[in-house]
């Protein structure tokens, strides 16, 4: 999609630091994201990657360290639903789908239109966005299951769900969360599709333990590997996979050099 | 999208008001039904408006609350001043102030008791204290993010906290034995079967209204988020609501329908005192909504008149053994009808879809924790 390097940062984390009762989840971390990108973020288990989505969405503050977004949003003094309302959508490790709504009600209630309580006692969806409805339901492959409780569905079938209303919300920055978890070969190919077809009109940001798939959607495009909560190094995934750095933390190796 | 009311709930609702506004009066005033049962069951009908309250936050929010008895009980109180008032010089001490006053030594009526010579007054303070209370309470409790059992425990110490409050003799409002003695409500005896018979056609008409109304709420938008609210909060705020703001909504509201509930049940009963706030009619009332079937709107009102019918029936012919019966009833509710009474058709319909001997679909596949 977009090869040069010229386009603004979305999101930018510099010297992010973040401690949990002394073990230290992210520590100096530096991020930079373009605009319409799609990064893929690997790296072993405690490596701070669904830390650093919590810091960026709200759900825990950095003990220090700045994440701006867009160039003028400190995400830092903003709570989870200021956050969401800026463009920021979140795809969570588990599906996190409204198990007793239908699946046409969970991407109802995602998508763009008033938050407040006032003006939800007489929200109705538009003819507009009925056909935006019947489009997602379509891209989800979901369009038999709308009217099911979403909780009946498949572990795979929910994870695209979330995806869908992830697609509703409309976001400029997608942040997924090991979308592919439970999925069987076909289902993780379709999904790699679904995410590279996003990035440029929106931003994504991947997170995955699933190298194939990693492969398939990184494909060309910059790799960010996360070692114990920090930036050990970034590139294209054959450079990243290629780095020693890289194989030592993977293999487990133990590494002085750091 | 789906209609508010569907036919056969309109039916519903028609038989529902034919029967409080027509049939049960009218009986009533031929002598077929006592003035004593009119009674009663409008008292069943003040408690069915407190079920519907709890199951709005809890049914439909996911928020266990027990203080219901409180919101239920100020509103009570509130008109129960108003009555005191309406007493004049007719009670024991032949004084304009109320009884418990002129027993304790009071001179003169304190001055917050003033206004409610007013029935206009002490209507408007039947919705404004519970409900100001239920906002400042919510704000700081939802603020906060207080959730779960931790809600549930707070809000039984608001309760109790107020109910030791309201047993104290220095607070003018009747120590243990409250308000009793009321003769008069907007000019009428309140001991004539008329008034009895107004009061019930007016509690039945509350009930339906308030059925309606949260019917629907129920099925607004705003009803879908605070179903939401309920099964994942976290989904709710990563979409951008502020779950606080709904939840609040929902615990003020449900304080003025129980404090509703409790305004018409006071002249009705000819009594209100600090043990109808105690943490145990929060939980009957919670009984009750299970008993029904939480998450509907037709299960409370079927639990709260079920169980008090009952209890009303058990208390003369095992005394001794009410409260085991009620403890016993919850737990076969639990263990056996999780849907409550309501859910008992659907019950028995899956039933018997299982015990056809054609293998289940399979449709769900049990999720494993990544």
């Amino acid at each position: 999609m977009s090869d040069s390097r010229h386009h603004p940062f979305i999101l930018t984390a510099e010297g992010v630091h973040k401690s949990f009762s002394g073990f230290q989840a992210i520590s100096d971390l530096n991020f930079y994201l373009e605009k319409g990108e799609l990064r893929t973020v690997i790296g072993p288990n405690g490596a701070g990657k669904t830390t650093f989505l919590d810091l960026i969405t709200g759900r825990t503050k950095a003990d220090s360290g700045k994440i701006i977004f867009a160039n003028s949003h400190d995400l830092g003094s903003l709570n989870e639903y200021e956050i969401y309302r800026l463009g920021i959508g979140r795809k969570f490790q588990t599906p996190t789908v409204y198990t007793n709504h239908t699946v046409l009600e969970n991407l109802t209630l995602s998508l763009p239109s008033s938050r407040g309580v006032w003006a939800s006692f007489f929200a109705k969806v538009s003819p507009e966005q009925r056909d935006r409805l019947e489009e997602i339901l379509q891209t989800i492959q979901l369009s038999k299951k709308s009217s099911w409780q979403a909780g009946a569905l498949a572990h795979g079938e929910k994870q695209w769900l979330e995806i869908g209303m992830l697609l509703a919300q409309n976001a400029e920055l997608l942040l997924v969360d090991e979308p592919v978890a439970g999925m069987t070969d076909e289902e993780t190919e379709r999904t790699g599709e679904l995410l590279v077809g996003l990035a440029g009109k929106h931003t994504v940001l991947v997170i995955e333990h699933d190298m194939v798939f990693v492969r398939q959607i990184a494909n060309g495009r910059r790799v960010t590997v996360l070692h114990q909560g920090t930036v050990l190094c970034e590139g294209s995934m054959d450079a990243v996979q290629a780095n020693p750095q890289v194989i030592e933390v993977y293999l487990g190796r133990k590494s002085q050099s750091h | 999208m789906d209609r508010v009311f569907q036919k056969s709930e309109i039916i519903a609702l028609a038989i529902g008001f034919f029967l409080v506004v027509v049939l049960v009066p009218l009986l009533n005033s031929m002598g077929l039904i006592a003035d004593f049962t009119i009674n009663l069951w409008g008292k069943y009908l003040c408690y069915a408006i407190m079920a519907i309250s709890v199951d709005l936050l809890w049914g439909y929010t996911g928020l266990l609350s027990l203080g219901q008895s409180l919101f239920f009980s100020l509103g009570g109180y509130m008109i129960g001043m108003y009555l005191m008032l309406m007493i004049g010089k007719l009670g024991q001490y032949k004084s304009v102030l109320p009884d418990f006053m002129v027993f304790l030594g009071h001179d003169f009526l304190p001055s917050f008791w003033r206004p409610f010579y007013s029935p206009l007054f002490a209507v408007l303070m039947v919705f404004l204290v519970p409900g100001l209370l239920a906002l400042l309470f919510g704000y700081l409790a939802f603020r906060s993010r207080i959730k779960g059992v931790y809600f549930s425990i707070l809000t039984q110490a608001l309760t109790y906290g107020a109910a030791l409050l309201f047993f104290r003799n220095d607070l003018p409002m009747g120590g243990n034995n409250g308000f009793t003695d009321f003769r008069f409500i907007f000019g009428a005896d309140l001991r004539s079967a008329g008034t009895k018979r107004w009061l019930f056609i007016f509690t039945g008409v509350a009930l339906l209204g308030i059925y309606m109304g949260c019917r629907w709420l129920t099925r607004t938008r705003f009803g879908m988020i605070q179903r939401a609210v309920r099964d994942s909060e976290v989904r709710v705020l990563f979409s951008g609501y502020g779950a606080a703001n709904y939840k609040l909504f929902v615990f003020v509201l449900s304080a003025l329908i129980a404090s509703l509930g409790g305004a018409l049940f006071v002249p009705q009963v000819g009594m209100i005192n600090p043990s109808e706030m105690e943490t145990t009619k929060s939980l009957e009332a919670v009984v009750w909504v299970a008993v029904g079937g939480r998450g509907t709107l037709i299960g409370p009102i079927l639990g709260a008149i079920g169980v008090n019918a009952m209890k009303s029936w058990a208390t003369q012919a095992f005394p001794d053994l009410w409260l085991l019966i009620l403890g016993g009833l919850f737990v076969l509710i639990v263990l056996f009808l999780p849907k409550g009474i309501v859910g008992i058709p659907e019950q028995i319909r899956d039933w018997i879809a299982r015990r056809k001997a054609t293998p289940p679909k399979a449709t769900y596949i049990q999720p494993y924790d990544s």
